[in-house]
């Protein structure tokens, strides 16, 4: 039976646990809705950008470049493993690391050689204690400012288009989480090298016209895919950096109820034990009377 | 001239201009060229320099670009830039700030990082700024 004094300390570390909780859960909630204004003002750039090279990939169609037909080989495959860079976010990095880890099995039950990128901190961490034998290189985002990921995406996006070229790798693939809304966040992979043109991207309608290149329709193909390589990492990082914050804050907002019951449930213990410790102190002072 | 020519300027940050104008002028990479309604389908790489927006003969508004698209449709003309910038919206202290930080950082890296070329453009596209701001 702890004592009164155990049960006003335990009160007392409850709530500032609570507290803490509660603050974190606002700030995550203020940091969600700027990640979310990032996501969204980054998305006309993405769809035109995706457009545009679906009506060219669609133009050339076979044997255009290695960046979108592949090497010929699948042999080597890239996996990129995007996460946070801070932990107390719920199942947000286990959820994406427990999908890499899947995909690494799968991989490696087919025979290929598989390498490993991670993005943010905690995804390393998690898939170190078992293949820490594939890592390849790692990118920290702990020095990103106010979403502005621009200068990580491009040097991920630089990463990858300079070792596929090397022949580092045969494929590139993407893990991250997706961000369908506050709720709900969708570990995803994501085929980055060769890149998949986009489907179902509105066919763009020239009236019967011929769009002039300039300077021609491979050199303007060869230029766009590194960028839209590079895009849809960027779209990545700030969906993954909005499901970030989404997710703290739904854990955080459950970590505040759960203090909330705990302290309901320690302040009825206290009142009864204190009750107790009342009634015994009478039952003493009366059996002391009676006796004289 | 009652036809306007749809604009729009997107960087992959965010969408910066979009809206009817009469005439923009971009630094395509084979040489600068304009836009007026109507305009047959085009589509070409950028260099970096500066996009023009003018409305009649008067220039309303002034991009700095770093490379990119331009795209002409039936439907208007949209330039996907990989960094823009308005020209009224910076000024010449705070650039040479960002080009000072972009070295630092340049400094740091080693010789065969990848990332070099990353801080290298952006270097350049700094560079290019403040010299289209001086002028």
């Amino acid at each position: 039976m702890p004592s009164l004094k155990d049960l006003k300390n335990r009160i007392g570390s409850v709530k500032s646990t609570q507290k803490i909780t509660k603050a974190m859960q606002l700030v995550a909630a203020a940091k969600l809705k700027r990640a979310q204004d990032a996501a969204t003002a980054a998305r006309p750039y993405a769809e035109r950008l995706a457009a545009v090279l679906a009506n060219l990939a669609a133009t050339t169609g076979q044997g255009g470049p290695k960046l979108l037909s592949g090497n010929g080989n699948d042999q080597t495959h890239l996996i990129v493993v995007m996460t946070a860079e801070r932990g107390l976010a719920g199942g947000f990095n286990a959820y994406v690391a427990k999908l890499a880890r899947l995909k690494i099995q799968q991989l490696q039950a087919e025979g290929k050689t598989v390498k490993l990128l991670t993005i943010g901190k905690k995804g390393r961490e998690v898939l170190a204690r078992e293949h820490s034998g594939l890592f390849v290189g790692h990118v920290s985002l702990s020095d990103v400012k106010s979403n502005n990921f621009t200068d990580a995406a491009l040097s991920v996006g630089q990463m990858l288009t300079q070792g596929f070229e090397k022949g580092e790798f045969d494929v590139a693939t993407l893990i991250y989480s997706q961000f369908k809304n506050v709720l709900s966040q969708v570990p995803t992979a994501q085929q980055l090298i060769p890149a998949k043109a986009p489907e179902g991207a509105p066919v763009i309608d020239l009236g019967g016209a011929q769009y002039l290149y300039e300077p021609s329709e491979e050199a303007i193909l060869e230029a766009l895919l590194p960028r839209y390589i590079n895009t849809q990492i960027l779209s990545a990082m700030l969906e993954s950096s909005a499901g970030e914050q989404a997710s703290r804050m739904t854990a955080m907002d459950n970590a505040t109820r759960n203090a909330k019951d705990l302290i309901k449930a320690l302040n009825l213990k206290y009142n009864r034990a204190r009750q107790a410790q009342i009634t015994k102190e009478l039952i003493e002072i009366i059996s002391g009377a009676e006796a004289l | 001239m009652a036809d306007k020519l749809h604009f729009s300027l997107v960087s992959p940050a965010r969408e910066l201009f979009a809206g009817a104008v009469d005439h923009v002028i971009a630094p395509g990479t084979e040489g600068e060229f304009g836009v007026l309604v109507n305009h047959a389908p085009f589509m070409t790489t950028l260099k970096n320099g500066v996009v023009r927006v003018l409305e009649g003969d008067v220039v309303r508004h002034r991009f700095y670009v770093r490379g990119g698209f331009a795209d002409v449709t039936p439907a208007g003309l949209t330039i996907l830039a990989e960094e823009a910038r308005s020209l009224s919206d910076v000024n010449a202290q705070e650039i040479d700030v960002e080009i000072e930080a972009a070295r630092l950082k340049l400094l740091e890296l080693d010789k065969d990082d990848t990332r070099r070329v990353v801080f290298e453009h952006q270097i350049s596209y700094l560079e290019g700024l403040r010299n289209a701001l001086a002028n």
